[in-house]
């Protein structure tokens, strides 16, 4: 058992190194064509590349996202942002739908096992998808350096969270408040681990609404997908068991970009040739990773993931300062 | 009885069956079109292999451009202004986009009468102003200044 844990190790990690190679081969292959962009009328590149390379690094980020724990979308925008010659409005563009249809894909499943719950997301998605289509009109009327510098500044923290945030399996709320309470917010699940049924409740909504406020503009700004802030406010905050907290927040997030995915669309920042086989290649990659995590050792998995973050989100911060082009 | 106690409520399992067919629909859609679109069967408005070529008079290849700016460079309608493009190759592709982007409002539409009919006035009010808030989205009223 342990050498077969060893092994998986080891291809995650030569799917790391695979995909730092292409990004690095596509980085400086984009980088000399954009050098060379105003002497040529052409590139000499065939167009069929872009797409392939984008579905087999889009494939490999979506193993790396469900072995990481973290959304295609939060991977996605710094990577393609950073190492393809599209401009980021473009990917920012393909970044929501990633993660839409990703959220898309769960969300049935999450909803009829009563994990992602209904009652806990409407209200919430109410306030995230307004604030989503704040954050995409900001995002788009922003300038691109401007918009990385904030990126790369915001992946920084994701990172931050995500090595030091603490998860609670079932967090205790001594009394629901009385938003809660007049919304009803509360369920039963079947928690198969200990095999029993688990009823929760969740206590400081308003505060957790306001914090969605922010979750959702930088939701719509970056096209991140929000899950790495949606779950730490639904558990750690507003108290709700953690598999709820991470169903209801997958969920969450079909509404939540849709709304931004449309201001996107309607401004003409949504590109076929990027966003297709970017979907295609998360959702497939998804599927492998499902398989993978099973034998897998998460938590150094979780380390890779978080040390590709903090170099994508370098990248995102010094691209924007232009310090490195 | 654990079973019961544990079950979706009536509207989640709505939710949840219009979420699941309209996701594989609108996916298989949006693989088809694709197809469609990289294969030439239909002509594209603007032809996939010009997306990497730079213009006369700019620095960057159309696809480095801001979208401002390559929707201005490309003359390409924004807002719904891409239905009247649909029958090309790459505007197809828009349909399956939509049918992805829009889903969330059918599955609001299809649970607001079981909450009325449950009485349930607060998510009543909430599904109506969710439907609002995405409509208004997806309506193409709102502009952004360009940069």
């Amino acid at each position: 058992m342990p050498n077969k844990t060893l092994k998986i190790s080891k291809a995650v990690l030569s799917l790391l190194i695979f995909t730092a190679l292409i990004v690095g081969a596509v980085s400086v292959f984009a980088s000399t064509e954009a050098a060379e962009a105003p002497a040529v009328a052409n590139s000499n590149v065939a167009w069929w590349i872009w797409p392939l390379v984008l579905f087999v690094v889009t494939f490999v980020l979506g193993i790396l996202a469900v072995l990481g724990g973290v959304g295609g979308g939060v991977l996605f925008v710094p990577i393609i942002g950073g190492f393809f010659p599209f401009n980021i409005d473009f990917v920012r563009g393909a970044g929501l739908l990633v993660a839409l249809a990703g959220a898309l894909a769960a969300g049935p499943g999450l909803l009829k096992r009563n994990l992602a719950s209904l009652r806990l997301s409407l209200p919430v998605a109410l306030i995230a998808s307004s604030a989503a289509i704040v954050g995409a009109m900001i995002g788009l009327a922003l300038k691109p350096n401007v918009v990385n510098i904030l990126l790369g500044a915001t992946i920084l923290l994701i990172v931050l969270i995500m090595a030091t945030a603490k998860k609670s399996d079932f967090p205790i709320v001594p009394k629901p408040d009385n938003l809660s309470q007049s919304l009803g917010i509360m369920g039963i699940y079947r928690e198969e681990s200990i095999g029993k049924d688990v009823e929760w409740t969740v206590h400081k909504t308003p505060q957790g609404l306001m914090l969605f406020v922010v979750i959702g503009i930088m939701a719509g700004m970056f096209g991140l997908g929000a899950g790495w802030a949606n779950v730490p406010v639904l558990n750690l905050l507003m108290g709700a068991p953690l598999k709820i907290s991470v169903a209801t927040s997958k969920f969450l997030l079909s509404i939540t970009d849709t709304s931004a995915a449309w201001v996107y669309l309607n401004q003409g920042a949504v590109l076929p040739m990027i966003v297709v086989p970017s979907i295609v290649g998360i959702m497939l990659g998804s599927m492998v990773g499902v398989k993978i995590l099973a034998k897998a050792k998460p938590k150094a998995i979780k380390w890779m993931v978080i040390g590709l973050l903090l170099f994508a989100g370098l990248r995102a911060l010094l691209k924007g300062l232009e310090i490195w082009k | 009885m654990s079973n019961e106690r544990t079950k979706a409520s009536e509207e989640q399992i709505a939710y949840a069956n219009i979420l699941n067919k309209g996701m594989w629909f609108g996916l298989a859609l949006l693989i088809i079109t694709f197809i469609i679109y990289i294969s030439g069967a239909l002509p594209s408005y603007v032809p996939i292999e010009n997306l990497s070529k730079t213009p006369p008079g700019s620095t960057v290849p159309y696809w480095s451009m801001r979208a401002h700016d390559f929707n201005q460079a490309l003359n390409i309608p924004t807002g719904w202004g891409w239905t009247a493009l649909a029958g090309k190759g790459d505007y197809l592709n828009f349909v399956g986009i939509a049918m992805l982007a829009g889903l969330t409002i059918l599955c609001y539409l299809v649970i607001l009468p079981i909450l009325i009919r449950k009485k349930d006035t607060p998510y009543v009010i909430i599904a109506i102003a969710e439907i609002a808030v995405l409509a208004l989205a997806a309506s193409g009223i709102l502009k952004t200044g360009g940069h």
